[in-house]
């Protein structure tokens, strides 16, 4: 950098009376700063025995869950979006056909891997019917590996812990209905 | 004979016990203040070991220290092995040898039961050097730190022990310099006799001479490394100064000498002008003490260096870091005129106060007191006036490339 470049601006920092050149008024303020908050409250939260104050639980990006509808069945159709969707690769369903009249398919089982997910939310974007959600179970840990794959009981069990704390985030309480092909 | 070795071995354990567990606790209390100042709890966890009872995070220490004596005993390839090995024990034991003539409290009283004088409070009672004594095994810390920082053979913890070197060997002339005036006025060098003198008075020097308490508070200060004056390690700039490449219990040595510091200052500051073991009303002021009386004064000198070093920890977190040329400025063009106006107004009034008190017809102390707080004003808003610490920081004009004949 060259100081006489014509596009440099130097600024000149403003004149200290005699009271700042004294370091005096500086002093006290630093002093009375750091004993105000050496008295004042603490925010820290203590954790195992205090929950966490969450502020926004829904826009918490936590363990999944799948949404049931109103007859408690599970929402979701198996359109593999969440799975094409997730950068992961974490999620693994099995479609086969729904045994119900307003919808082609369901699946069959619904895995997620919660070792692989980097909890992004993509899927959660990219589902069309709202069936997967992230909730704002943050505590989450397993003893082994196999206890952190969350098949489909596990995720829909989920949403039973979790519906009275998080209503659904859906845009429509129907599921896309199913024409036939 | 006999008695005074065991009188002798007795304080020793007594003062080195006491060093080692303040020491651990006062690492526990810096950290409490740092959370408190930065809103956090700090360590409240820690408690008995294998129970659950927590206890405040009292036992903190015992995990940290424990922590370091398990820690893998790494020595790095480069370095100068038997300087590496020597240095922090040079700093450690500089730091623990001063404790030989600093009294920790009054004395006991003669009644105690041993034959012979009264016990004094000190470790080597009736060193008349006692001051010179300090300051001479005081600057061997110096040795320590460059020591440590050379055999290292690293760059930046040799940054770190040059500035250590360069601020360490500074502020010793203002500290003496503070130190002087107090011996100029008490006309002893031992500290039990400049405790005594201050509480015949009731006088404590602080308000005698409030320029010369300034100055050895800010060298003292800056003694002990603490910030504002942090520069050796400085952290941000210079990974971890000297003792970077130290770990374990080496790195605990050069941590405990530290604070062994902070106490030392909190230790000279409360004694050479915070009266020592004197409180007005509480303490008395003579030779002859019950228990009782010598136990508030233990109490009380105590009580002093331990409201002086919450001092020191709440001082670190209130103002930022000096730049080093802040730093010697600040020795050189503040602190030193500054001890010298001290020490030539005390010495003026050693010479003539007491004419002048007595033509005036007021105790010394009337004039004492005035002319020094008026000093000290003067001095300061001189000082503020010339400002000898403000530097121009405007880059200097540099010749564009193209003009230097380089294609």
């Amino acid at each position: 950098m060259n100081p006489q470049d014509a596009d440099i601006r130097w600024i000149q920092p403003p004149e200290l009376g005699l009271g700042g050149r004294s370091y005096l008024p500086l002093f006290v303020e630093g002093l009375t700063t750091t004993f105000r908050h050496l008295v004042g409250r603490k925010i820290t939260v203590e954790y195992p025995e205090e929950p966490h104050p969450m502020v926004h639980p829904e826009r918490y990006r936590g363990v999944h869950r799948l949404n049931r509808d109103e007859q408690g069945r599970v929402k979701c159709v198996a359109c593999f979006l969440c799975a094409t969707a997730c950068p992961a690769h974490c999620i693994d369903i099995v479609a086969a056909e729904s045994p119900w009249p307003d919808r082609e398919k369901y699946p069959q089982s619904f895995t997620i891997d919660l070792l692989r997910c980097i909890f992004c939310g993509m899927c959660e974007e990219a589902c069309p019917v709202d069936a997967i959600e992230l909730t704002s179970l943050y505590d989450l840990s397993g003893k082994s590996r196999e206890e952190m794959i969350f098949d489909k009981e596990k995720l829909l069990s989920v949403y039973d812990q979790t519906k009275d704390r998080e209503p659904m985030r859906s845009r429509g309480s129907q599921p896309i209905s199913g024409t036939g092909a | 004979m006999f008695p005074i070795v065991v009188e002798a071995l007795v304080k020793t354990v007594l003062i080195l016990g006491g060093l080692m567990m303040a020491a651990a606790y006062l690492v526990l209390v810096e950290r409490w203040i740092a959370a408190w100042v930065q809103d956090r709890r700090g360590p409240n966890r820690v408690g008995i070991p294998l129970t659950r009872i927590r206890l405040f995070g009292l036992g903190q220490p015992i995990a940290d220290g424990t922590k370091f004596l398990f820690k893998e005993e790494v020595t790095p390839a480069h370095v100068d092995r038997p300087l590496y090995f020597v240095a922090p024990m040079a700093a450690f034991c500089a730091a623990l040898a001063v404790y030989a003539v600093i009294p920790f409290g009054s004395v006991l009283p003669a009644s105690s039961g041993v034959p012979g004088e009264p016990i004094r409070l000190v470790l080597a009672p009736g060193i008349d050097v006692g001051m010179i004594y300090i300051f001479a095994v005081g600057s061997i810390t110096v040795y320590g730190v460059l020591l440590g920082s050379w055999a290292s053979n690293n760059k930046y913890a040799f940054f770190g022990g040059l500035r250590s070197g360069a601020q360490l060997i500074s502020y010793e002339i203002p500290m003496g310099l503070g130190l002087l005036g107090v011996v100029l006025a008490c006309g002893s060098l031992r500290l039990d006799q400049i405790i005594a003198q201050q509480a015949a008075t009731g006088l404590w020097n602080a308000f005698v001479q409030p320029l010369g308490f300034v100055v050895f508070c800010v060298a003292a200060c800056a003694e002990a490394e603490r910030l504002p004056f942090d520069l050796p390690e400085a952290e941000q700039e210079l990974v971890g100064g000297y003792h970077t490449e130290y770990g374990g219990v080496k790195l605990m040595m050069y941590l405990v000498t530290e604070v062994i510091h902070m106490v030392t200052a909190s230790f000279l500051i409360a004694i050479l002008f915070l009266g020592g073991w004197h409180f007005w009303g509480l303490t008395g002021s003579g030779e002859e003490v019950t228990w009782l009386e010598a136990l508030i004064r233990i109490a009380v000198l105590l009580g002093k260096v331990g409201l002086l070093i919450l001092g020191f920890m709440l001082i670190r977190w209130s103002w930022p870091r000096f730049r080093f040329d802040q730093l010697m400025a600040m020795a050189w063009r503040m602190m030193l005129p500054w001890g010298l106006v001290n020490l030539c107004l005390v010495a003026v009034l050693m010479e003539w106060g007491g004419r002048w008190a007595a033509a005036l017809g007021v105790p010394v102390g009337a004039i004492e007191i005035p002319v020094g707080w008026v000093a000290l004003v003067l001095t300061w808003a001189l000082t503020a006036w010339a400002d000898p610490i403000a530097t121009d920081n405007t880059p200097l004009p540099i010749e564009p490339l193209n003009q230097r004949g380089i294609p």
